[in-house]
């Protein structure tokens, strides 16, 4: 059974980060939301394991600030 | 109390130069007695060459600025004759915090490598940087070595000419008129060398502004690096508290754009910020403070004929992440090997191009950095911002977040890969110790690498032959034999072999790597000898 990477796994997570901020670049915020929804389903189908998937939904919920819903 | 940084380390005094009815010629320049002309003029002198140093001021930087010295400058250093003072009297840190909000999200620790004479990092006030830096030329100046600092020396107006350059220089007692075959520009981000050339410097402004402070305190806190995102008690913004020696904390407050400088600057305005980030019931005293706004940019060439830009003058870079002084010293431990080899006549004018290629691609890879860690400190855009508090969320709970948390990455060396004095790889090595590579350090027999390496070129052969000395066309080169048996802890092997059981390396006098090879193959050397000498 595979399980959610949650270790660091992006062997330049530097350049990963500045070019995830340069995509957005001038984007308005209706783009940039549906440019993340966009991206959410390409990485979700990448990953492709509804287990995986489910873990992922649920550490994304946990890492809030505040309590979700 | 008077602080170190207002007392005249080098005050003015008259000069024959000046009382010359024709003006005297210098070997070498160096306009600007900062961390970099300093570091230039001490590499110079004890290659023999002689040196001037000129500089408006006569003390050494006023309030700290640089804190953080990294493990190659301090390498540097200690070629330099100061790094043992420097690391004596700073602070080693490894531990961190990070905070967003109101809580803690992680903590950390840099271990440092194991097996290098010098630690990854250590805070030290930039003053006591340049005064070591002063002790070392005093030091050389009663050996006998030809280097000189005038203090008060103003350039106003620079002449270049084929052979030579000729300075304008403003005085107490009036101006005088100096020459030199070759001038090395320090004189900071504000250059006054570059301006008078008419060179560019392009780059990006942040709008932003940052209150620097330097309190004194006595606490128990301890030696850590603690960086806060959107603290309570500075909303949207950063800061940052380090430790400095003789109980000097750095303090960084980002205040945003819109700001009345000369107003926040007050202590009756400093003072309350402090307050709210370090409580109501702490002593403290404001050693220095000021008011930054950061730029990243960078001349397009470094070396303008006979003179050549050096440090902050030629590219300046935001102080997230300690790449000032750190690659200004860089610059020149690159570039003074090359220009005592042309004043000697042992290379051809055209290496100095050499140090152009390397050293813009040096601060090619600063800027990078440094906007980068800018761009997540001060997000520029909401998504930018929403995009870093996610991180920063996640990173509380989730280790794979963490590295993705961007609060300045401290300085690396540069690898110059691609340059013209690399020979082809010759060894199936590690990837660390490729040509173009600076040489890290490792445990040999009681001491260390770095230590052992003779000052100009190397040979450094790990269990394969090859000659004690070898002369190439004016340039010798020495031999430094070791085995991996010299260093029970492996690191040698694994740094400088990996699979290969044997290996010979060519190392540039700043200990950057030319060539190896797993074996002595006298053709394929002397060819790697002419190019790292910039005949080829
Ligand atoms: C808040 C802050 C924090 C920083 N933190 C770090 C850090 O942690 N690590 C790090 O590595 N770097 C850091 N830096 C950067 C570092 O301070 C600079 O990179 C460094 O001082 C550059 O050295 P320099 O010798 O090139 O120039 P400078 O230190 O600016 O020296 C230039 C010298 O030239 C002289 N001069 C100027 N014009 C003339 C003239 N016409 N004639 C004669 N002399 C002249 C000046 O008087 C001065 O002495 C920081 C900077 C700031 C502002």
């Amino acid at each position: 059974m595979t399980d959610l990477v949650l270790t660091p796994n992006i062997p330049q997570p530097d350049d990963f980060y500045a070019e995830l901020v340069a995509t957005h670049e001038s984007l308005s915020k209706e783009e940039s939301d549906a440019l993340n929804a966009r991206l959410i389903l390409v990485l979700a189908n990448h990953v492709g394991d509804n287990t995986v998937l489910k873990q992922a939904l649920e550490a994304a919920s946990q890492g809030a600030r505040h309590p979700l819903r | 109390m008077t602080k170190i940084f207002e007392v005249p380390l080098y005050a003015y005094e008259s000069s024959a130069d000046q009382a010359s009815a024709l003006p005297v010629r210098h070997q070498v320049i160096v306009v600007g007695a900062g961390p970099v002309g300093l570091a230039a003029a001490i590499d110079l002198a004890q290659q023999g060459v002689e040196v001037l140093v000129l500089d408006d001021n006569d003390k050494v930087s006023f309030g700290s600025r640089a804190i953080c010295f990294a493990q190659r400058p301090l390498e540097i250093m200690d070629r330099l004759g100061c790094g043992q003072t420097m690391v004596d009297k700073g602070i080693q840190w490894h531990e961190g915090k990070v905070f967003f909000d109101t809580r803690q999200v992680y903590g950390f620790d840099l271990q440092p490598e194991k097996g290098q004479r010098r630690p990854a990092f250590i805070n030290l006030q930039q003053y006591y940087f340049e005064q070591f830096l002063v002790d070392r030329v005093r030091g050389l100046q009663q050996q006998g070595a030809a280097i000189e600092i005038r203090g008060r020396n103003k350039v106003e107006a620079v002449g270049t000419h084929p052979d030579h350059v000729r300075l304008e220089v403003e005085t107490p007692e009036g101006p005088y008129i100096v020459e030199a075959d070759w001038v090395i520009a320090c004189d900071g981000a504000g250059s006054s060398m570059r301006s008078m050339l008419g060179k560019d410097f392009h780059g990006r402004v942040f709008e932003d502004n940052f209150l620097i402070a330097d309190v004194v305190m006595q606490s128990d806190l301890p030696s850590e690096r603690w960086f806060w995102f959107d603290p309570p008690f500075n909303r949207g913004q950063s800061a940052l508290l380090h430790k400095q020696p003789d109980g000097v904390w750095r303090i960084d407050l980002q205040l945003g754009w819109d700001i009345d400088k000369d107003k926040e600057k007050r202590p009756e305005n400093v003072i309350p910020r402090i307050k709210a980030m370090l409580g109501d019931d702490i002593d403290f005293e404001i050693d220095w403070v000021s008011i930054y706004t950061f730029q990243c940019r960078r001349m397009e060439r470094f070396r303008h004929d006979r003179v050549i830009f050096a440090g902050d003058s030629a590219h300046q870079v935001s102080p997230f992440g300690a790449r000032g002084a750190n690659s200004g010293v860089q610059d020149t431990d690159n570039l003074c090997w090359k220009l005592s080899m042309v004043i000697d006549g042992r290379a051809p004018e055209t290496i100095l191009d050499s140090y152009d290629r390397e050293r813009t691609q040096a601060a090619d890879e600063n800027i990078s950095a440094s906007t980068r860690s800018t761009e997540f400190i001060t997000p520029k855009s909401d998504m930018s911002r929403l995009l870093r508090d996610a991180v920063l969320d996640l990173s509380a709970q989730f280790e794979f977040a963490r590295p993705l948390v961007n609060s300045g990455r401290l300085s690396t060396p540069c690898i110059y890969d691609g340059s013209p004095l690399n020979s082809a790889d010759g060894l199936n090595g590690p990837s660390n110790t490729r040509p173009g590579a600076p040489c890290p350090d490792a445990p040999v027999g009681d001491g260390f690498l770095l230590s052992k390496l003779n000052r100009g070129f190397n040979l450094l052969t790990i269990d394969a032959d090859a000659p004690d000395e070898l002369e190439v066309d004016g340039v010798s080169v020495k031999r430094l034999a070791l085995s991996v048996k010299d260093d029970p802890s492996l690191a040698l092997k694994h740094r400088y072999l990996g699979e290969a059981t044997s290996a010979v390396y060519l190392i540039r006098p700043d200990q950057h790597i030319a060539a190896r090879r797993d074996s002595y193959e006298e053709n394929a050397f002397r060819q790697a000898i002419l190019r790292a000498s910039g005949k080829e």
